[in-house]
């Protein structure tokens, strides 16, 4: 892999570039579908979290995110409430209902997880969908104004590039935390996880907390960046869409979640004219991406570097850094 | 109390074609261990296959409704081939993504071909009888009967032949099975045709009196979930009694509280079933 100082470089580089983003993209419409591939990305960082480093399949991730957006909705909508306030009880539901959620998901096993949660999601849809009187029903909710002293579309994309920041930094000290190779354990073996002492319980549960609240939390900026909230926001093929993007940047890696939401939103909102159609395209994507490259373009990457590295190094292999390596599910040694 | 009776043959109908979705999901879970998000969209395809082999070749509808449930059967072999078999040491996430794909791939195809709109596929059977003095819909009975047929030869082909106990072989102890020698390969394909080519008579049974569209079987597969759930995954009487549990608490509901309660009480079930009893009711203890 490539040394510590090389990746210092490219980070810092990466995030002057995102910063400077809104003065070199004039097209109000490419930079607001970078804004929505960002907030896809901090809803994907959740499912990472859950899905790439504990190993839980959760298919009520869209629902979290509508949870997000309908608060921000209804409170700066219908009680014109300050964004800010909003924004914060959008994470707080979010993730308290994830709790809530969590502690009887969490009971249930392997594809037991998958199918109660789909049920979650399910449900959570359609609540959005039939309370009228909160949600607008079908029709929606119309009008979510900016956040208070924001008026332009570049103050948002700053707005939500930091939030961006923010969940990468946290999401990265949790993966190299305790807490984080906690995860990677249960996800590598529960049963193992167990023996070695960890916590499985409560550490599914703050790794499905973590992940609701973000869903929360993406949903929330969502909803001033697109002023319109329907429904289908909160539907299960949503949460196929952050799935397909989680599985091509790269399951259980730190950059797979905005390479995969960036890349692949981005595309289909071009292609957008094909929608119905572009499944076509991206459900084998999805299945050879799993079936082969499991690890997405990240790991893809992580390979490619491996090789270089190798070549130079002649047959001495580096050993590679903790945070950006590929998923690799069978069982392997947890330093502790 | 004619609307009871009414109500009755129109969820024991509904229920038949519940059965008949939800054995073909145990019976794949039971020996692969998958639950196979894709079987909707299997049953979407079949309904399809009927339709097309009626209008566009006008064959008889019983004969299109065996062709469709051949072709999805084939389709089924194919999917375990080139998706599921490739998966099948992997986490077991890996396997759920993968037909998570095929799900989307069969769905938005489906939707490029034929469009998206509804069509009416027509019965041969539009009459009805009247029997103790209610009218009865003969396509509903159609189903009930076809159904039950169906079922009871699944049922002695998995109890009476030695294919059939091949597979509740695998189910019980996939490396014990192998150790006397059946061929753990050829019982995951024969499982997946018999689940697609299921699904494929269900939805050709249902077709003429719901419709056909890409997403007709979403919301199917998702009940076929709260079924097997209810019924114990893996478990085939299960399949059949919990699709008529949940039909009937459906269309009751429906008729007596509200539509929209008969649209969320399967999967309340589900949430509430697995929350009290994470491995599910009747579970064998997996």
């Amino acid at each position: 892999m490539l040394s510590r100082n090389w990746k210092t470089f490219a980070v810092v580089g990466l995030v002057v570039l995102g910063a400077l983003l809104p003065v070199l993209i004039r097209n109000p419409y490419f930079l607001s579908v970078i804004m929505i591939s960002y907030t896809w990305a901090i809803a994907v960082y959740g499912m990472n979290v859950l899905l790439g480093y504990t190993g839980q399949l959760s298919l009520a991730q869209a629902g979290f995110f509508g949870i997000g957006a309908y608060t921000v909705g209804v409170l700066t909508v219908t009680y014109e409430m300050s964004f800010w306030i909003s924004l914060v009880a959008a994470v707080v539901l979010s993730s308290a209902v994830g709790f809530v959620v969590g502690l009887f998901a969490l009971r249930t096993r392997n594809e037991y997880f998958a199918i109660f949660t789909l049920g979650v999601g399910i449900v959570i849809f359609l609540v959005i969908e039939k309370w009228e009187s909160v949600t607008g029903g079908r029709l929606g909710l119309i009008g979510v104004p900016y956040p208070e002293p924001l008026t332009e579309l570049s103050h948002l994309y700053y707005l939500i590039f930091a939030f961006l920041l923010l969940t990468i930094y946290v999401v990265a000290s949790i993966s190299r935390s305790l807490v984080g190779r906690g995860f990677v354990a249960i996800r590598n073996s529960e049963d193992l996880a167990r023996a070695t002492g960890i916590n499985v319980g409560t550490n599914k549960q703050l790794a499905f907390v973590i992940s609701t609240g973000l869903a929360g939390l993406a949903g929330a900026l969502y909803a001033p960046n697109i002023g319109f909230l329907g429904p289908a926001i909160a539907n299960v093929p949503i949460t196929f869409n952050m799935l397909l993007y989680l599985l091509v940047g790269g399951l259980g890696s730190l950059s797979g979640p905005l390479v995969g939401a960036l890349l692949v939103a981005t595309l289909q909102q071009f292609l957008q004219q094909f929608q119905e159609y572009q499944l076509v395209i991206f459900g084998p994507i999805l299945v050879i991406l799993i079936i082969f490259f499991p690890s997405g373009l990240a790991g893809l990457w992580h390979r490619i570097g491996n090789r270089l590295a190798s070549r130079r190094a002649g047959s001495h292999t580096e050993e590679s850094e903790g945070e950006e390596e590929p998923t690799k599910m069978t069982p392997t040694k947890e330093t502790r | 109390m004619s609307l009871f009776f009414q109500q009755l043959i129109n969820g024991i109908s509904l229920g038949s074609v519940y059965g008949l979705v939800a054995l073909g999901l145990t019976l794949v879970f039971g020996v692969l261990r998958i639950p196979n998000f894709s079987h909707g969209a299997l049953y979407m395809v079949g309904a399809y296959v009927t339709y097309f082999s009626l209008t566009s070749f006008g064959l008889p509808y019983i004969v299109a409704i065996a062709i469709s449930a051949v072709v999805l059967a084939g389709m089924g072999v194919v999917l375990e081939r080139l998706v599921f078999h490739p998966l099948r040491d992997m986490p077991h996430t890996h396997a759920m993504i993968g037909s998570i794909g095929v799900l989307l791939f069969l769905t938005s195809g489906a939707q490029l071909l034929f469009g998206a709109d509804f069509r009416r596929l027509k019965s041969p059977l539009e009459g009805s009888i009247s029997l103790f003095g209610i009218g009865i819909n003969q396509q509903r009975l159609l189903v009930i009967v076809t159904s039950l047929v169906v079922m009871a030869g699944l049922y002695l082909f998995l109890k009476k032949t030695v294919p059939g106990q091949t597979i509740e072989a695998i189910e019980q102890d996939r490396v014990g099975a192998s150790l006397v020698g059946i061929d753990a390969n050829r019982v995951s394909m024969m499982t997946f045709a018999i689940s697609a080519a299921l699904a494929a008579v269900a939805a050709s049974l249902v077709a003429p009196i719901n419709l056909i569209s890409p997403t007709m079987g979403d919301v199917v597969n998702l009940k076929a979930f709260a079924i097997i759930i209810l019924g114990g995954m893996g478990s085939v009487p299960g399949a059949i009694i919990g699709g008529f549990a949940l039909a009937l608490a459906e269309t009751f509901g429906s008729t007596y509280v509200s539509s929209d309660f008969g649209e969320l009480v399967g999967f309340l079930f589900l949430v509430v079933v697995l929350a009290i009893r994470p491995s599910g009711l009747f579970s064998k203890g997996v």
